[in-house]
């Protein structure tokens, strides 16, 4: 199983590198990615560095161009492809079936992965984008159960790549409208999620902290109540009387008591979320998860989590927690 | 311009549901989509169910169109997604699974809102696939729709919607048995007790979201009556409506009126925001 693992920056890269990822997937610096953040990703010369960087000591590089372009923005997503081409990157991660069909036909030899984003969840979606564009890798939404997980591997239309560790969309992703609805900006568009410039923060005259997004109140923090990112999905609402959060905590992925029944099932890779994480959450999260999967292979015979991995792990989860989530069912 | 009755989002009692649909059958709507397209496990109307409902309803002269689930996760709804597609019916295909089946038969479909096309690369692929009109997604607006008409590519039928709440996300999660405090396997098919949808608030009381089943909508409805000059000037062919629990049939006239008259009518519904580009809860007000 290989570890692919985020790097939104040439420091995250080689904190990747030098912790043991198989893999890094990176973005170019515009709306091609999912993770437009500002100060985020990598120029073209970053890029040749990281590759260089990467290949020298026997790992791979993956850019993400999992945005969807419109009519008009088709040409630059193009040229994205072209560039990740020439830069002589492993792998593209693609969603809009335009852009694959492009870079199918352009850079055959270049191995094209179905991001998340294409939610593709069964096998029939799995065999449309093996059969129309030729894809080597599928990465599956979070919204499988283990045990349809592994009935997706059992098929073998396509090697798959699960989600692991990081923050965790609750949505199935590529089809998730909450941020475009509340600010315009959309994931799959704008390649960003209830974005910056729409949160504002307020202190009242007690102490407590208001965020709202693009004037639309997310959540209210006591004094001194840990408060997080206001993504749409993380919020606490009012439902029938009571105020809760209604759709998820601010809580992270963590699948490593997983590890042995993602291996036995077939999965090809393990993801790590987070390009927006700094240079010591990648090198941290990367070294837990090596160090699990090599004493898997070395020592597979009662192999169980470590007690430390997971505190580290959780050290770096939202809200300082972690779920198996839709892996389990009773998290549905 | 045509008149649709967008695919019923919620959970019914099945009388309900039938007595919804003859009724539609006499509205002045010129397509009917049917079908389960939000949670498997809600079988008041099992897949035969909403087929035998198509075959009763095709006497009508009215189009109609089974739609499918727009997130499939099991084996079994797989097989419910086979038997959809085989019945006869053209079909929505709200998911890449029922393009799939559609593409090996060789049948023709319509591509629902929650396929992503936003470009018309993607659309010429769908085209060979099949696609015959295309349900733009609820974030496309008006400039989108200008350039697939700029990119010089042909063009399928263009549907949108445009009165309802909007579907805003799928998850694996419930978020009705959620709210109940109930596991989603054993749900007790809470959904029923919500025939528009739970309403979920900001910690201060202001509307904001919709709750139903798996799905997240909005709370206020999508109401582009207003924009009916604009939709047709960029050659939107189908003005999709979604069934709510009452007034469904006031709604249809309100819309039936506005096409045959060309008048604008008054705004009636809360939200227009994606059509203009901007965030969708907002309501822009014309010039």
């Amino acid at each position: 199983m290989h570890l692919v693992c985020p790097a939104g920056s040439p420091p995250a890269l080689k904190a990747a590198i030098d912790n043991g990822a198989d893999a890094v997937y990176v973005g170019f610096r515009d709306q091609t990615n999912a993770r437009a953040f500002p100060g985020l990703n990598f120029t073209e010369v970053d890029l040749v560095n990281g590759i260089a960087y990467a290949h020298g000591r026997g790992r791979k590089v993956y850019v993400a161009l999992n945005t969807y372009p419109g009519p008009a923005g088709l040409g630059a997503w193009r040229a994205a492809v072209d560039r990740a081409a020439s830069l002589g990157v492993d792998a593209i991660i693609c969603a809009d079936m335009g852009v694959l069909d492009y870079a199918a036909r352009r850079h055959p030899g270049l191995a094209r992965h179905l991001s998340v984003q294409g939610s593709a969840t069964t096998h029939a979606a799995l065999r449309y984008y093996r059969e129309r564009f030729g894809i080597a890798r599928a990465v599956l939404p979070r919204v499988l159960s283990i045990q349809q997980v592994e009935r997706l591997c059992e098929r073998e239309i396509v090697p798959l790549e699960v989600f692991a560790f990081g923050s965790l969309c609750i949505m199935v992703e590529g089809r998730c409208q909450l941020s475009s609805y509340v600010t315009g900006a959309s994931p799959n568009r704008h390649g960003v999620c209830s974005p910056a410039k729409f949160v504002r923060w307020d202190e009242e005259p007690d102490g407590v902290r208001r965020v709202s997004l693009n004037g639309r109140l997310i959540d209210r923090f006591a004094p001194h109540e840990p408060a997080g990112y206001p993504t749409v999905c993380k919020g606490r609402y009012a439902v029938g009387g009571e105020t809760f959060h209604a759709l998820e905590e601010p809580t992270s992925l963590n699948t490593l008591e997983l590890l042995p029944r993602l291996q036995a099932a077939g999965v090809v890779a393990l993801k790590i979320e987070g390009r927006q994480r700094g240079q010591a959450y990648v090198a941290s999260v990367t070294n837990v998860w090596r160090q699990a999967i090599d004493r898997l292979r070395t020592r597979p015979q009662g192999w169980s989590p470590d007690a430390a991995w997971q505190r580290e792990l959780a050290r770096h989860a939202e809200g300082h927690q972690t779920t198996l989530g839709p892996y389990h069912r009773s998290w549905h | 311009m045509r008149l649709t009755l967008g695919p019923l989002q919620y959970f019914w009692p099945r009388e309900q549901v039938l007595a919804f649909y003859r009724a539609a059958a006499a509205w002045p709507v010129d397509v009917i989509y049917l079908g389960e397209t939000v949670c498997s496990k809600r079988r008041e109307l099992r897949t035969r169910d909403w087929i035998a409902l198509a075959e009763e309803l095709a006497g009508s002269g009215r189009e109609i169109v089974l739609s499918t689930l727009a997130l499939l996760e099991a084996e079994s709804e797989m097989s419910s997604l086979a038997r959809l597609v085989d019945a006869g019916f053209r079909v929505e295909a709200n998911d890449m699974s029922a393009v799939q089946l559609l593409r090996e038969r060789g049948l023709p479909f319509i591509g629902g809102p929650t396929l992503n096309v936003y470009n018309h690369a993607t659309l010429r692929l769908l085209r060979e696939d099949g696609l015959q009109r295309l349900v733009l997604g609820i974030e496309h607006g008006r400039a989108l729709v200008e350039e697939f008409r700029a990119s010089g590519e042909p063009l399928p039928e263009l549907e949108i919607t445009a009165w309802g709440r909007l579907p805003l996300a799928y998850s694996a999660r419930c978020f009705t048995a959620r709210a109940l405090d109930l596991a989603k396997d054993d749900c007790g098919f809470r959904c029923l007790e919500h025939p528009d949808g739970l309403p979920l608030a900001s910690r201060e009381g202001t509307p904001f979201l919709t709750i139903n089943g798996i799905q997240v909508q909005t709370s206020g409805r999508c109401d582009l009556g207003p924009e009916l000059a604009e939709l047709r000037a960029a050659g939107i062919g189908l003005l999709r409506l979604y069934p709510q629990a009452a007034g469904m049939a006031e709604v249809i006239e309100r819309f039936r009126r506005t096409i045959d008259s060309g008048v604008a009518p008054a705004r009636a519904g809360e939200e227009n925001g994606y059509w203009h580009g901007t965030a969708g809860m907002q309501c822009v007000t014309s010039p």
